[in-house]
């Protein structure tokens, strides 16, 4: 998402000119639908946060000085609204994950089996990571995945810095043992 | 050193960014079991920093609904304007409408007892 074009768009709309905050919007919306739906878990939910994160991007977008990059402003905003929005709600129930349209991908071509292999993989990892708790899921997406630093993410989710460490690590290790199910020995054969 | 022990230390310092302790270093050093947990781990933080890149798409209603709550004030005002306006222009119509279907009825109605009085 991160270009100069993005750079150019921020600075017009700062400086008020209300086409270029479309335009950004329309780069980024994506995106930041992605972010949402991962941390909420649910498509209507998803659209309520990226509506309320633009709101709160358009209010403060004058604030915005480019210390961060747009992208991990944008992302702090998202899942500080999730994390709002989860609060709110009070719903912390799993529902089935919907089928994960994707729009792109970064996936070789070259090997069409291992690409079949990966992309597989993928789909059982999103799955799990679905079915992870919202506030364990929050934080893993949050740093596995976008790679937003621990205070930044116990800012965003109202939590201590410590707190967000143990749902980490509380969220890899259940993925872990639900990807990985074999024993042990079995596993060190398999690698 | 138990496996358990050192296995609770494992999800921690699977991203490089922490060490594990010297003593727990020592036991992954000899023990497959816990090499192959730290494996495990480090693979799966790839696959996750993968899906980074794997976008999922909304339908198309959603930039509109975005660009709708974030028109600015005046252009909200106009559409109002104009919502009034339409309501304003429907309600005449049919108000004229229900009256011109009552003085159908009233119409018909004189003309049966007219009927009524003629035979």
């Amino acid at each position: 998402m991160e270009s100069a074009e993005v750079d150019e768009l921020v600075e017009a709309a700062r400086s008020g000119d209300h086409g270029a905050f479309e335009e950004l919007v329309r780069q980024t919306y994506t995106d930041t639908y992605t972010l949402a739906l991962r941390l909420v878990g649910d498509e209507e939910d998803a659209r309520d946060v990226v509506q309320e994160t633009y709101l709160r991007v358009h209010k403060g977008l004058k604030k915005f000085r480019g210390e961060a990059r747009f992208s991990t402003w944008l992302h702090r905003i998202t899942a500080n609204c999730a994390n709002t929005y989860l609060g709110r709600r009070g719903r912390h129930q799993h529902e089935p994950l919907p089928e994960e349209p994707v729009v792109a991908s970064v996936q070789s071509a070259d090997d069409p089996e291992e690409s079949v292999r990966v992309r597989g993989l993928r789909d059982e990892l999103s799955l799990a990571v679905h079915a992870l708790p919202p506030k364990l899921r929050a934080v893993l997406v949050l740093r596995d995945v976008y790679g937003l630093p621990h205070n930044e993410i116990a800012e965003q989710l109202e939590i201590t810095e410590s707190a967000a460490k143990v749902r980490l690590h509380r969220a890899r290790k259940r993925l872990r043992e639900q990807l990985y199910p074999l024993g042990h020995e079995e596993q060190v054969r398999a690698m | 050193m138990q496996c358990e022990t050192v296995s609770l230390q494992l999800a921690e310092v699977a991203d490089g960014l922490e060490k594990l302790p010297a003593h727990s270093a020592e036991h992954v050093k000899s023990c497959l079991r816990c090499q192959a947990e730290l494996a495990q781990y480090r693979k799966l933080l790839r696959a996750l920093m993968a899906l980074r890149d794997r976008r999922l798409v909304p339908d198309d209603y959603l930039l509109d609904e975005i660009l709708d709550v974030l028109r600015p004030p005046a252009s909200v005002h106009l559409l109002h304007r104009r919502g009034r306006r339409t309501a304003y222009l429907g309600g005449l119509a049919a108000a004229t409408a229900a009256g011109a279907a009552g003085a159908i009825v009233i119409a018909a109605k004189l003309a049966q007892g007219r009927q009524r009085l003629a035979s």
